[in-house]
């Protein structure tokens, strides 16, 4: 079993299941041997000049010597993200079906440790949440729990994967890690993408935030997205919750730790997710390492030179004015009409259940495209069709 | 001049496809008008009947949809978008797109194959994207193919005729229409495209992402059909060497034995 007393958390837990890849090594060894603060701003103007980003060159944009370089790293991304999408961003929204969770994530809204409203949506709750949000026009959608496993057990989840196909053509979870044969029932049910936030990448920093809970093995939560492929999904999202501990270093784990998954599965669509630490409900605000806006951009500048490809999703705990410049630069995929509590959009008979974190921007789906049209850019409400 | 492109049984007077996704769907008619383009691409996963911002209704009337399997990563996953697409009333057209590698986009023709062979078979006119190499061509004729689609260079790179020697192998060995897709930046390299016997051209990126996108819609169109004029005519003769000889080679034929002696 997970020890919480420090100890254990590079371990598997019973029961889990074990792939025997060596990404993980390979992210590991390459994050903790990057120095940071070595480049000079010439490595950062090379790397920016260079055809493609090395792995090097990627953390040399992530370094502190590039900052003076933030305009020519948005430029070029932006250059980037036009040849690659167009003028094209999908629109998707976020649907929380439960908050139990029986992790104690520090820093976490949904910790059990916390005291908040707690509800998990029925059947019939869930049907009302999707009609709700199927009427503002949405055809992606994120299905979300806290990570328990018995108040939100695979059946459970599957259940919600299977309606949402009747009202969406695009459906991706976040869910706590499973093995590989549980992803592939979830695919089979309709849900073909799935999301996972490492929150960081620093094992040290990994095991003092997350004291209990089978989120306390590491490396099952690495080898999440993996498993996702090998069951069948057809892409992978990746994020670190950036501020839990050095951001640059989280970065570059991120980024080189869906390079190598994309190496190794090469159909896999690929995204990222670029979340800063927010204050939560029910606590004090917990941000180890703070990142301004600069910072921010900057990484997601440096994930879309590293990897141009990819989908970036740039999160409602951001403020609209950060949202809406980031999607004219390097974000592809932009969340509208977002709650991230439970049953508070269909106006549920049942008490509704807290959010995990306060968000920045509540602007509708509506509002949203109106955005997006007036900066140039084409609201895309399906990306995938799901054979 | 009675030029048509015929595809299976369809002719087209244009020679100019146009891809329709990448930017608004309020710049589509402008852009097809401009480029006089008859044959319009669709993604099936952006299209959204019945919904809000439909593709399908900025289509101009008289355009044929031209639907592709984009996101199909084999070949059964394209044959059943193509069923799709064909349950949603787009025609028998397909342009079959299989891709199993997100970093660049290149499409597996063997997969390519199978999917022509199942979807010509159920009546399709089938117009595969394909990485141009011959044996591969071949393998498409013979599947039942209305055309083959060889990529100029990665798709969506704006890097032009890259594959240049490899697509003409396809130009002068295979017997079906060879549309240059995928990759072509600018006017002139769809016009060299055409200069050298290509069918017609796909453009999508170069337009979406130009500055004023009807305007280039124009400019390509008048690059397409001047490569056609100009292939049409057969183009004048470019000596390898620069100028003839002053001194023929072959001018001692006919002489005296001995006289070059004298």
């Amino acid at each position: 079993m997970i020890r919480a007393d420090g100890q254990g958390h590079m371990e598997y837990a019973r029961g889990m299941e074990a792939i025997g890849s060596g990404i993980m090594d390979a992210v590991l060894a390459a994050a903790g041997a990057q120095d940071f603060s070595a480049f000079s701003e010439d490595d950062a103007r090379r790397a920016l000049g260079g055809r493609e980003l090395s792995a090097d060159g990627f953390a040399a944009l992530l370094s502190p010597a590039a900052a003076p370089l933030l305009e020519q790293m948005a430029a070029r991304a932006r250059a980037e993200t036009r040849a690659r999408f167009g003028n094209s961003v999908s629109l998707f929204t976020p649907l929380y079906i439960s908050n139990y969770c029986e992790n104690g994530c520090v820093y976490c809204g949904f910790s059990r440790d916390r005291r908040i409203a707690r509800a998990r949506l029925d059947p019939a709750g869930i049907e009302r949440e999707m009609l709700s949000i199927s009427a503002s026009g949405l055809e992606e959608i994120l299905i979300l729990t806290g990570e328990s496993r018995r108040m939100s057990d695979l059946g459970y989840i599957e259940g919600a994967c299977a309606a949402a196909r009747r009202h969406f053509r695009v459906v991706g979870v976040e869910v706590y890690p499973m093995d590989s044969a549980d992803y592939a029932r979830l695919q089979a049910c309709g849900a073909d993408f799935v999301t996972v936030f490492q929150e960081t990448y620093d094992t040290g920093s990994y095991g003092r935030l997350h004291p209990a809970g089978r989120k306390r093995s590491f490396p099952y939560r690495f080898n999440a997205q993996e498993r996702a492929l090998l069951g069948g999904m057809r892409g992978v999202g990746f994020g670190a919750l950036l501020g839990l501990a050095d951001f640059r270093r989280d970065a570059f784990a991120t980024g080189l730790h869906a390079r190598l998954i994309q190496r190794k599965y090469p159909h896999a669509e690929i995204s990222f997710s670029c979340p800063r630490l927010r204050p939560i409900g029910g606590g004090a605000a917990f941000v180890p390492f703070e990142l301004g806006e600069a910072e921010l951009l900057q990484v997601i500048c440096a994930y879309r030179l590293f990897m141009p490809f990819a989908n970036i999703t740039i999160s409602s705990r951001e403020g609209a004015r950060f949202r809406d410049n980031a999607a004219g630069i390097a974000a592809t995929k932009i969340s509208a009409g977002v709650d991230v509590g439970i049953g508070r959009r269909g106006a549920a008979p049942e008490p509704a259940g807290d959010g995990q974190f306060e968000i920045a921007d509540g602007r509708s789906v509506g509002e949203i495209c109106a955005m997006l049209s007036a900066r140039g850019l084409q609201p895309v409400m399906s990306e995938h069709l799901y054979v | 001049m009675d030029d048509p492109l015929r595809l299976g049984t369809h002719e087209f007077s244009s020679r100019f496809i146009l891809g329709s996704g990448k930017y608004s769907l309020k710049l589509i008619r402008a852009a097809v008008e401009n480029a006089g383009a008859q044959m319009i691409t669709l993604a099936l996963r952006r299209a959204n009947p019945g919904g809000a911002e439909n593709i399908l209704d900025y289509i101009p009337e008289g355009v044929a949809i031209l639907p592709n399997t984009s996101g199909a990563r084999n070949a059964d996953e394209a044959v059943r978008i193509a069923r799709f697409a064909r349950a949603l009333g787009c025609g028998d057209f397909i342009k079959i797109e299989v891709i199993r590698d997100s970093k660049y986009l290149l499409p597996d023709n063997g997969e390519t194959v199978k999917a022509t062979a199942a979807l010509a078979e159920e009546g399709f006119t089938v117009m595969p994207y394909m990485y141009p190499d011959l044996n591969a061509a071949r393998d498409l004729v013979s599947a039942g193919a209305a055309c083959v689609m060889p990529l100029a260079s990665p798709i969506g790179s704006n890097m032009g005729l890259q594959a240049r020697d490899f697509i003409r192998i396809l130009i002068d060995e295979i017997d079906l229409p060879v549309i240059v897709d995928a990759g072509i930046g600018r006017p002139s390299q769809a016009c060299e495209a055409m200069e050298m016997g290509a069918a017609a051209v796909m453009a999508n990126t170069a337009i979406a992402t130009a500055g004023d996108i009807p305007a280039m819609a124009t400019a390509f169109r008048k690059a397409i059909e001047a490569g056609r004029a100009a292939y049409l005519s057969g183009l004048g003769r470019v000596l390898p060497g620069g100028a003839s000889a002053s001194s023929p080679l072959t001018g001692f034929l006919g002489g005296v034995e001995g006289a070059e002696n004298d």
